[in-house]
């Protein structure tokens, strides 16, 4: 037993503790549960959608990519940006049209406007396979980030049991008040250690944070700025730009916008967020502060920098804090996804199949998926093995396909009808399908093209395939354009 | 002042398209790598452009929508 364990147990127990607040004096409708009776203002909105971001993978993953990678970490920081600049004109009219027919999940939005439930259906199994990756990489975080920090007492399948059933609790009890209110807590401990630990290991081992860059650029020359080929400049602005259009596009994300009490919440917040993202500054710090005090880690392990040089350098309780916080990242998200997970199944795979559900039997139905749906993302996480990482990017790929078809439609005169928007969606869906499974890169499949072409994301020709079919279909099926306008 | 929000896709170009003009370590500026230096920048604008765009939009000087 150590000073750590104790102090992860405490924010697990005042999270769960909070979420129990949260609820205080709400009744638990599907509403409440699902989006907050739309009542949030600028400050808690802020913090969901910061805290539904800023998740264990870029606790550990950006200090990791910039242990393992260097250069190419900093697109984190540029999409992370770039989604809020979208923000300030994609977000109000998606707000307005879902508050005045009271949308309750992402499918929702696509099945009203384009007035099809097939859309919505199809949205909602493209959402799941999005969601099912995102939950497992918060649940194999929490486990390496609470087996670490308890010096190995706890192993990391039990933590993942441990962290599955908090979550389940937390959302049953809940809801996404919760969440929110849990981001707040979150947001104040990382804003502390995450700060702390960028500046302090610099300046500990270094002397600073321009010795540090100096000591690195001698040991490595060239680590700290992009490589010629492969993730080279072009890969840099292909996927910052496609992570930034699919950003929004995953269902909990999208979910948050309907939290909101007013639309003005989401134009005051792109003006902050962007700010905010210097946080991952000190993440990149003290993962290049790893770099030459705890090198040898490869492949996977480069998640464990952060808590390897941790570690070396704090005391046991300074690590339960470091670890308390990193259990919390994967909460707040881990939380979201489950709620947005399970209310897509129940509103829109089962609804439109059971003909009398209402609101509170498709709510009720709603909180016994959850735990199923933790469950499940417990057995990829501990039986998934590595095809983890190839799902992840699947996912991100799958949901940056639903854009076209969520762009076209904020449109006066939408382009695209409902069999174009499916098409469309399908056919990108099938693209990524087929170039990440069979792990093809635009080099392998056309060799011809110029090197810097070559380093393209494979993503973009998933997307340029999207549109083209779209607009194929939309144009061959004349007139029978119905997009649902407010 | 609607034209404003064309500025909006500054910072976006810069990030988008300084990586392929600042793809260097040296000179260090502020401590940090030239292109990280630049980007840390371009987040900064972002957030100045947005608060102008954000001032100068009528649509967040109209009285509140009832919540």
């Amino acid at each position: 037993m150590n000073a750590a364990l104790p102090i992860i147990a405490l924010a697990v127990v005042v999270a769960l503790g909070l979420g129990l607040w949260a609820r205080a004096g709400h009744t638990m409708d599907m509403e409440q549960w699902s989006v907050g009776k739309r009542g949030f203002g600028t400050l808690l909105v802020f913090l969901l959608m910061a805290g539904e971001i800023y998740t264990t993978f870029t606790f550990l993953g950006g200090s990791g990519w910039a242990y393992g990678k260097g250069g190419p970490t900093y697109y984190i920081l540029c999409y992370l940006t770039l989604i809020y600049v979208i923000s300030y004109w994609i977000l109000p009219p998606a707000w307005r049209f879902a508050k005045e027919r009271g949308l309750f999940s992402q499918p929702d939005y696509f099945a009203a406007r384009y007035d099809s439930r097939s859309l919505g259906i199809l949205v909602a199994l493209v959402g799941l396979v999005a969601l099912v990756p995102y939950m497992v990489l918060q649940l194999k975080g929490l486990g390496i980030i609470v087996a670490t920090a308890s010096y190995g007492v706890i192993s990391p399948t039990l933590a993942v049991w441990i962290g599955a059933g908090t979550l389940t609790v937390y959302v049953m009890v809940s809801g996404v008040r919760g969440s929110a209110w849990t981001a707040v807590l979150k947001d104040f401990m990382i804003l502390f250690v995450v700060i702390f630990l960028g500046i302090y290991l610099p300046y500990h081992y270094y002397g600073g944070i321009g010795p540090m860059f100096e000591a690195i650029d001698t040991a490595k020359p060239g680590f700290l700025a992009l490589p010629d080929r492969g993730q080279s400049a072009t890969w840099f602005a292909s996927t910052t730009l496609l992570t930034a259009l699919g950003g929004w596009m995953f269902p909990h994300i999208f979910a948050s916008i309907y939290t909101a009490s007013d639309e003005r919440t989401f134009r005051r917040n792109a003006v902050f967020l962007p700010l905010y993202q210097l946080m991952l500054l000190f993440v990149f710090f003290a993962g290049f502060a790893a770099v030459l005090q705890v090198p040898g880690l490869t492949g996977p392990d480069v998640d464990l920098s952060l808590f390897k040089i941790a570690l070396q350098t704090f005391p046991p309780w300074f690590v339960g804090i470091v670890g308390a916080t990193g259990v919390l990242t994967a909460l707040v998200p881990g939380s979201m996804i489950l709620i947005a997970g399970a209310t897509l199944i129940a509103q829109n795979l089962y609804r439109p199949l059971a003909k009398n559900a209402t609101d509170a039997s498709t709510g009720r139905l709603a909180k016994g998926i959850a735990p199923l749906l933790a469950l499940a993302c417990v057995g990829f996480t501990l039986y998934g093995g590595e095809t983890i990482v190839q799902l992840l990017l699947i996912g991100y790929a799958v949901v940056t396909q639903l854009f076209p078809a969520f762009f076209f439609s904020l449109w006066p005169n939408n382009p695209l009808t409902r069999a174009g928007a499916m098409a469309g969606i399908l056919a990108g869906v099938a693209a990524v399908a087929v170039t990440v499974v069979g792990g093809y890169t635009l080099a392998k499949l056309f060799p011809g093209l110029p090197g810097p072409v070559q380093d393209l994301n494979i993503g973009v020709v998933a997307l340029a395939l999207n549109l083209a079919v779209a607009f194929a279909v939309s144009l061959a099926g004349g007139g029978a354009r119905r997009t649902v306008r407010t | 002042m609607k034209q404003l929000r064309w500025l909006a896709a500054l910072p976006a170009l810069g990030m988008l398209v300084g990586p392929f003009v600042f793809n260097r370590v040296e000179p260090m500026v502020l401590g940090m790598p030239l292109l990280l230096a630049w980007l840390v920048a371009c987040t900064v604008a972002t957030s100045g452009i947005m608060g102008l765009i954000y001032l100068t939009d009528p649509a967040n000087r109209e009285p509140e929508e009832d919540a």
